[in-house]
């Protein structure tokens, strides 16, 4: 059985789609600065589902008017880390919501080997099961 | 297709923007003159556009200036808003900011601090004033160079981005553009804003007071000209700003001078006149007795 069948990741926005174009990725950044959100560029090279918190590539970006300024962050980062994912996420500031609106891939490596599945037998004929990315298991800085 | 300077026109609404400039900013022709030449310029641009011609998007980066209070922000935030009915700047905010938000007070601190005000600033107009305090010659290791070394960088390569204007007293930017010759060739226009004309000054405050819901007798505005001549010949005149101030002054004379008729019951013209008597009372004319 293949798990990751297009040998991409799918995480967030629009991941189910071919890659997003500068343009398309201009025209999200200021739907999203039109709602009020401030814009982030984060990255990582171990992209489990699990791991939420990837490192980030500067600060949070506040009272932005227009998306040239996310747009130069993002190019920036693809520049400094051309093989790990990148995503730009949206925080909506708004007083009871605090969190984040949107996120999206917007870099990724170029060979994808995605994730196994590991199975532990546990008591008897019980099984406990985990999935666990290919390149994960190099160190950081050698896994894409 | 519009093929006409006036389609454009009316598609863009810049004539409003350029009739409210004409008629709410006094004097400054030069600079008036240079403005409507830019929007000029943008407009012929799009209709050449419009038979594939080439119209590469000029440099709009510009200097201004002028003594103090000749009215640089001012022109500055309608000229972000110029630029935005001509679809020159994507949004048409204005972000003014002076030295202190742009140099940073540690090595590193600078360039995260420049770049966060330029992002901020994309997509509009950045209004860098008193931009001489950037350079400090007298200090090698001053941080300021590190930002005209960035505003230069962005200046040049998202021109489509960003306008920036950096504003200062004549003298002062003279020096500074001459230390600073990348800078200076990368700005197209350097606009010199005149000082104002006593007739001129006095139109500005009549405009002010009608603002601020205040009106002259007719006394009072003799007395007035009277008092712009006076000041002007004083050390540290600064233009409209002193014009705001000394009405300032006045509003206060006028209310105390209210303030003392406990009994008398006051009418809507009472409450709206400046009389002579509060300018008379100024410093500058007691200077002038003495």
């Amino acid at each position: 059985m293949m798990t990751n069948p297009p040998a991409r990741i799918t995480q967030g926005q629009f991941s189910f789609l071919p890659e997003l174009t500068d343009q398309e990725i201009t025209a999200q950044i200021d739907y999203g600065l039109g709602k009020g959100y401030a814009w982030s560029v984060e990255y990582t090279d171990d992209p489990h589902p699990r791991n939420t918190y990837w490192e980030m590539f500067g600060m949070p970006m506040f009272d932005l008017h227009d998306a040239a300024g996310v747009l130069a962050e993002l190019k920036g980062c693809r520049a400094t880390f051309p093989q790990h994912y990148i995503r730009l996420m949206a925080f909506d500031n708004t007083r009871g919501v605090e969190s984040i609106a949107m996120s999206f891939i917007v870099g990724r490596p170029r060979d994808e080997p995605g994730f196994r599945l590991v199975r532990q037998e546990i008591g008897g004929r019980s099984m406990r099961y985990t999935v666990q990315g290919y390149a994960a298991d190099r160190p950081e800085s050698q896994r894409y | 297709m519009a093929a006409s300077v006036a389609d454009v026109l009316a598609a863009s609404q810049v004539e409003a923007v350029l009739d409210e400039l004409e008629r709410e900013l006094i004097g400054l022709a030069p600079v008036k003159q240079r403005i409507r030449d830019i929007a000029a310029l943008l407009v012929i641009d799009k209709l050449r556009r419009e038979f594939d011609l080439q119209a590469q998007m000029p440099s709009l980066h510009m200097s201004f200036t002028g003594n103090p209070g000749t009215g640089k922000t001012t022109v500055a935030m309608r000229m972000a808003q110029i630029l935005h009915r001509l679809d020159y700047v994507r949004k048409g905010h204005l972000v003014a900011v002076t030295r202190d938000d742009l140099v940073g007070q540690y090595i590193g601190h600078t360039a995260p601090k420049t770049k966060e005000v330029l992002k901020k600033a994309m997509g509009g107009v950045l209004f860098i004033d008193e931009a001489y305090y950037l350079y400090r010659p007298e200090n090698e290791r001053d941080y300021g160079q590190e930002a005209i070394e960035i505003l230069l960088q962005v200046m040049e390569n998202q021109r489509d981005d960003l306008v920036v204007i950096l504003a200062g007293y004549g003298d002062r930017m003279e020096t500074f553009f001459r230390s600073n010759p990348g800078l200076s060739s990368r700005i197209a226009h350097h606009l010199a804003f005149p000082d104002y004309r006593p007739d001129e000054l006095l139109s500005i405050g009549d405009r002010m007071l009608a603002d601020m819901h205040y009106r002259f007798d007719a006394e009072a505005r003799d007395a007035f000209a009277d008092y712009l001549a006076r000041r002007i010949a004083q050390p540290h005149f600064a233009n409209a700003r002193s014009v705001r101030n000394a009405l300032d002054r006045m509003r206060l004379r006028q209310a105390s001078r209210l303030f003392a008729q406990r009994g008398h019951t006051l009418t809507r013209d009472d409450l709206t006149t400046i009389v002579a008597a509060d300018i008379r009372a100024s410093r500058v004319f007691a200077d002038a007795a003495a």
